[in-house]
């Protein structure tokens, strides 16, 4: 079984929302229509986004991190959004896990997005109907595209690659990889909801330096003993510098 | 999360109608065993059509809440998993059960069915009042487990939401029951007082237990499970939108601390204080205004109660939408 997902390397994004951009920009101009902005020039713009950037302060000033968060649909294998649908608009694929909203069948009555932890749903305030990420169904299965565009557009914006996209249930997928070897993590474990994708934490590189690695072993001086310090005086090796 | 005056009036409206049709046809049980004089036919009648004026209000109100009402239709799919679905088939159910309740009494088509070894007859009305019996409490099962099945909403996620969904509606239906009797059949007011009066004793226990347990609640989700950070301290400066949301509007109902307590000191007083009150005096001295007055203060209380039970449930959502900088 295939489930697509995203993983996401929080030690690498930079909060610049090129994702969500790119997002928006694909996802409203699709054959499901647009994803509708409300007064989007006036004081308080609102609008329908699949994908969001948020950004947390970690700790006490002065040590403090600010860590750059996408949030977007994960697209649980257990979905509790999907049993509670009353027309069965939500739904999970089969072939490939992707938690899709069929805007067709939708009568808005938002019991989805109550029943959903992570807050990945929306409606969309014009056309009344839930909407969330699909993955770019619509792209990453489009043949017409070369093979090397054929991702979701939130990871081809991805300027520092901080997005992955594949299958986790491929061991030797890359997402599967980096899940299993960067610590891969899921959001609110607490629920059971299995979340497909994942975040990697935030790395520290350290390099540790032990003692006996500050001087040779077979250094000469510690065999023989330090040479004297000569005197200010003396002349020195190279009759230019001076002790 | 952030209540929907549409939800509010759904849920209220149709309790009132399960509990007035739950009280007539206790009164019609007891008279069928001749505990309790049989009323006359347009009592129960119009009683029963009563009860479908608010259910039918009840579900105007509940397609206001829908963003495409016109596909109202296809929320019957998904019974089996969905108790929305479930909802959506048994409430229209009931409501046909008491158009029928009510056309048999009122037309006078209530033939006997069956005849029991002690010689007793069962009319039509009797078996679609064990029907509707049935099926009003799969309504109020239905509606509360809407709200009672979504385990991270830990305040709604107990067996009290459907009790008090239960208790609460019935409360306010034999209310009504009481008032209707004291109008139209004065002799059975005690009879619906009474019970009225212990089921909103009981709709004050549940719910008070409901307030004793939500004020303890630990929230399992924290802002550390929300984005997997383990420290102390983490403070949102950013949510990816200034100027709100969805997720700021649907889950933020955006009234003071003060506030909330007020709207629950009252649903307080008018659902329960000042109808016990009433009831208690009803025992002893019946006045249809006293009576309408108790039932107009529950009612509006049950009002502010629905109110409260949706603002008092705190969705783990709101813990990526805590601050914009």
């Amino acid at each position: 079984m295939t489930q697509l997902a995203l993983v996401i390397d929080l030690n690498v994004c930079v909060g610049c929302h090129a994702c969500v951009t790119s997002c928006k920009e694909w996802n409203t101009s699709g054959s499901a229509g647009p994803l509708c902005d409300e007064n989007p020039y006036g004081a308080d713009p609102t609008g329908t986004f699949f994908n969001r950037v948020q950004t947390f302060e970690v700790g006490q000033y002065p040590n403090t991190e600010t860590v750059h968060f996408p949030k977007s649909c994960l697209h649980c294998e257990d979905p509790p959004c999907v049993p509670v649908c009353p027309t069965g608009a939500s739904y999970k694929r089969k072939q490939d896990g992707i938690v899709l909203v069929d805007y067709d069948k939708c009568i808005g009555c938002k019991y989805c997005a109550w029943a959903c932890p992570y807050g990945a749903r929306e409606i969309d305030e014009k056309q009344q109907v839930m909407k969330k990420c699909t993955l770019c169904v619509d792209r990453i299965y489009d043949t017409t595209l070369p093979e090397r565009d054929r991702k979701p557009a939130c990871v081809m914006a991805c300027p520092t690659s901080a997005r992955l996209f594949g299958d986790i249930h491929d061991a030797e997928s890359a997402v599967s990889k980096a899940i299993r070897e960067s610590a891969g993590y899921a959001l609110m474990p607490e629920w059971g909801t299995h979340p497909a994708n994942h975040y990697l934490p935030r790395r520290k590189t350290n390099l540790k330096i032990h003692e006996d690695e500050l001087e040779r072993i077979d250094n000469p001086l510690k065999v023989d003993g330090k040479l004297p310090k000569p005197s200010k005086t003396d002349p020195t090796l190279d009759d230019v510098t001076s002790w | 999360m952030n209540p929907a005056l549409s939800v509010i009036f759904l849920t209220t409206l149709i309790g009132v109608g399960q509990g007035l049709f739950l009280a007539l046809f206790t009164q019609q049980s007891y008279a069928l065993f001749d505990l309790l004089p049989h009323q006359g036919a347009r009592f129960y009648g119009w009683g029963s059509l009563l009860a479908l004026v608010f259910t039918m209000t009840g579900l105007i109100a509940s397609f206001l809440h829908l963003g495409r009402p016109e596909r109202a239709w296809r929320a019957a799919a998904q019974w089996r998993t969905s108790w929305l679905s479930r909802e959506v088939i048994v409430l229209p159910a009931f409501m046909v059960i008491l158009f029928l309740y009510g056309a048999c009494h009122l037309t006078g088509f209530d033939p006997v069915l069956v005849i029991l070894p002690s010689g007793l007859g069962i009319h039509a009305t009797i078996v679609l009042g064990w029907v509707g019996t049935i099926v009003a409490f799969a309504l109020f099962v239905s509606t509360g487990m809407i709200y009672a099945c979504l385990r991270f909403l830990q305040e709604w996620h107990s067996p009290l939401t459907v009790i008090n969904f239960i208790l609460l509606g019935s409360a306010s239906g034999f209310t009504l029951a009481t008032l209707y009797a004291a109008k139209f059949a004065p002799s059975q007011t005690g009879f619906f007082g009474g019970w009225a009066l212990i089921i909103t004793l009981l709709g004050l226990l549940g719910r008070s237990a409901s307030l004793w347990r939500n004020a303890r609640l630990k929230q399992k989700s924290t802002t550390q499970t929300a984005i997997g950070i383990k420290h102390p301290r983490i403070v949102q400066k950013a949510q990816g939108a200034m100027g709100g949301s969805f997720n700021t509007r649907e889950f933020f109902h955006g009234k003071s601390a003060s506030f909330v307590s007020r709207v629950k000191v009252s649903f307080l007083l008018c659902a329960f204080a000042l109808p016990l009150l009433l009831l208690t005096v009803n025992l002893s001295y019946q006045s249809v205004l006293l009576l309408a007055i108790a039932f107009v203060a529950q009612y509006a209380g049950l009002l502010a109660e629905r109110w409260y039970f949706f603002a008092e449930a705190r969705h783990p959502q709101n813990l990526y939408y805590q601050g914009v900088s």
